[in-house]
């Protein structure tokens, strides 16, 4: 494993696949097909678009103009931030790979994984130029700023939802319909998820209270 | 070490300095709680704008009978005619000197109408000749009296379809303007303030406030039946509480009991500004909308919004407004923007019970209470005065001087966001762009961020405008010249000649 780190090839092997993230930006059907279906994509060019996304998100709140973007620092908790990209994100690949893997769904959990994170390249892609944009502008010149980062959200929504279709091997009407359950399925994850916390919170202060009351009574 | 004590001596210089410029008014343990809100809606204390520097009562002035439900304050010059509601007399003070208070007159009845005897009146103005005019409430008319209240004529119940006919006409706040017309709030007319021309007659209703209703309220009300949309509550216009004219013939006018919901959505507003259309031309530029308190919790038992009831307006369009709900007094600036809010429900000097009415002589306040039967006078602190010199020297275009008065505010609370926006306005104009920006971007003042920009920006572009055309042809040619070479080498490289 550590081996292929030396080796030459993996770099342009690497490079190519962090390449070919363009190439889906412009062309997603065919390019998400290659993704997985002909091994053009790598699981470290995902993980490498995925952490420039999470630093443009960090970037992004200390770079852009106060004009378009005004932080109130003492509230900002970075991880809780970061967790809102990485926790969707998680909900998403589950919950898509478990509904499409039922029903017919050629991709696997990494492929999700992979394809997703390809499909969020347009993000930093337009969000970097236009934070440093931002701040040549006036107000009454920055109507473009939330047009722009509007479409840069769009497009990267567009892109997932393609990349699912590719890799599953769907139709249209059938990606769209698995699109929609596995946002329930990700809202129902967040429900169980909320009540396995609050059930485990109340099983340790049960216990807790328990071992308080026999201290008290020893 | 040496660094150190030289630190610390340049620290001991500056506090002396500091504390010779700006002689700090005796006022130590006594406080109003002044504070403003910065751009994030949190709460900033800040210093006192303002000091009580005495209270009135009916002892301190000499008079015999106390004052009993005291409904309104005027101020005509260096004259203060408090209404004193309850005993159907008007008392006018005169201010002999800062501090000093006499009675010049005293009186409840006029000379030569019908029925001179005033009954419950409830404001009084003067109007530019001299004239008096009294809201007679309980008589129901108003009425004109010369300087040495000989009767001229009255103002009675306008006739309006609009108004029924077996109302009783009761007015309760009145202004005249320069031409001798008059404009009248009344209890039970909520079709905006009536206006009188100077002869008498009336000439219809002035500034509504538009009717706030919500879209569920309104489609419940499609469906009800007769009955259930009887005991319905109908969509009016709220009447006004108080009216106040300013230098240039503006009406201020607040409307205090206003609903939270509409007071958030912004639908009413509980200060307006009318013009002689009747329209709100209050400038509301502010980070947040002109309603007192942004935080409506009930802390001592007290709940909602701040309810205006009385508002006045000094010669350069700060206005001043008294919220009778929690007791405090809220300053804002020719912009809206809020400059200070002090005080409270209390019985401190400086507090109030059931405040009525708030007046001003040149920047000094006077509050009446209607409960306590007293007036409180503020003064305006060191850090107040500062405030107000500083917006009267950016007025009359002293921007040098504005900017040294803002950084002395600024030195006595450096958290007060005007004074840095102040700042930068004063630079602004002295054209000191990049500076300018600054002090916009510290304290999130966009639009003038943009103004400054936009001129640092054009200048900028005029100084390096060679910089900037050399590094677009060389962004072209440098391309378009390597490319040239390449062509060139590709051929030489391929020609047939160099074959062998």
């Amino acid at each position: 494993m550590l081996k292929a780190l030396t080796k030459k090839e993996t770099y342009i092997r690497y490079l190519k696949s962090l390449k070919f993230s363009l190439y889906c930006m412009t062309h997603p059907l065919d390019g998400f097909w290659d993704l997985t279906h002909e091994k053009r994509g790598t699981y470290a060019a995902a993980n490498t678009i995925l952490i420039i996304t999470l630093i443009t998100r960090i970037l992004k709140l200390r770079f852009t103009s106060f004009l378009f973007i005004q932080v109130y620092w003492e509230d900002i908790n970075i991880f809780l931030y970061l967790a809102s990209i990485l926790f969707p994100l998680a909900l998403w690949v589950v919950g898509n790979w478990g509904l499409t893997t039922l029903f017919d769904g050629k991709g696997r959990l990494g492929q999700v994984y992979m394809a997703t994170c390809y499909g969020m390249a347009p993000y930093p892609i337009i969000q970097i130029p236009l934070m440093i944009v931002s701040n040549f502008v006036t107000i009454e010149e920055g109507q473009f700023y939330s047009v722009l980062s509007m479409i840069s959200l769009i497009y990267c929504a567009l892109l997932i939802v393609a990349a699912m279709g590719q890799i599953h091997d769907y139709s249209f009407g059938k990606n769209i319909l698995f699109t929609i359950a596995s946002l329930f399925a990700m809202l129902i994850m967040v429900f169980i998820l909320m009540i396995f916390f609050s059930m485990v919170s109340q099983g340790v202060a049960y216990f807790v209270s328990l071992a308080r009351e026999l201290m008290f009574r020893i | 070490m040496k660094n150190k004590l030289l630190r610390f001596g340049l620290m001991a210089a500056s506090a002396l300095t500091v504390a010779l410029a700006f002689p700090m008014t005796a006022q130590a343990g006594e406080t109003n709680y002044t504070y403003v809100y910065d751009y994030w809606e949190d709460v900033q204390e800040c210093p006192d704008t303002y000091t009580v520097s005495r209270t009135l009562t009916y002892k301190d002035l000499g008079l015999e009978q106390n004052f009993k439900n005291p409904e309104s304050l005027y101020v005509s010059g260096n004259k203060l005619y408090v209404v004193d509601t309850g005993n159907n007399r008007i008392v006018v003070l005169e201010r002999k000197s800062a501090d000093e208070f006499t009675v010049v007159d005293e009186f409840n009845s006029i000379k030569g109408s019908d029925i001179n005897e005033l009954n419950s009146p409830s404001d009084i103005a003067i109007g530019d000749d001299g004239s008096i005019y009294i809201a007679d409430r309980g008589n129901a008319r108003i009425v004109k009296t010369d300087s040495e209240l000989n009767y001229l004529m009255e103002f009675t119940k306008p006739v309006d379809p609009a108004i029924q006919s077996d109302m009783i006409f009761t007015p309760d706040k009145i202004v005249c303007d320069t031409a001798g017309r008059i404009y009248c709030s009344a209890t039970g007319i909520n079709k905006g303030l009536v206006k009188y021309e100077a002869d008498g007659t009336f000439s219809g209703f002035v500034g509504a406030t538009p009717v706030a209703y919500n879209i569920t309220d309104y489609l419940w009300k499609k469906f009800a039946s007769q009955e259930q949309r009887a005991q319905m509550e109908s969509f009016v216009p709220t009447e006004y509480d108080n009216v106040f004219m300013d230098k240039e013939g503006f009406i201020y006018a607040c409307a205090g009991g206003q609903k939270e919901e509409d007071l958030d959505a912004e639908t009413v507003q509980a200060i307006r500004k009318l013009n002689m259309l009747g329209s709100d031309i209050l400038v509301r530029n502010g980070d947040y909308p002109v309603y007192g308190d942004l935080y409506w919790s009930g802390g001592g038992g007290i709940t909602g919004p701040s309810y205006f009831k009385d508002v006045t307006v000094f010669d350069n369009d700060i206005f001043v407004c008294l919220d009778q709900n929690r007791g405090r007094l809220f300053g804002y600036d020719d912009q809206g923007r809020l400059i200070y809010a002090f005080g409270g429900n209390g019985n401190m000097d400086g507090y109030f019970r059931k405040p009525v009415s708030i007046e001003h002589m040149d920047y000094d306040l006077f509050v009446l209470d209607q409960l306590d039967c007293a007036i409180t006078m503020f003064i305006p602190t060191e850090f107040g005065s500062l405030i107000y010199q500083a917006m009267d020297q950016f007025d009359h275009g002293l921007y040098d001087e504005a900017q040294e008065s803002w950084e002395k505010v600024k030195a006595l609370n450096g958290n007060y966001s005007q004074a840095y926006i102040g700042i930068g306005r004063s630079l602004l104009r002295k054209e000191e762009y990049k500076d300018a920006m600054e002090y916009f971007e510290l304290k999130y003042d966009d639009e003038n961020y943009s103004r400054a920009f936009a001129q640092y920006r054009k200048e900028w572009v005029k100084h390096n405008i060679g910089w900037i055309i050399a590094v677009i042809l060389a962004l072209f040619l440098i391309p378009l010249g390597i490319g040239k070479v390449k062509q060139i080498k590709h051929e030489i490289d391929t020609a047939d000649i160099f074959r062998i």
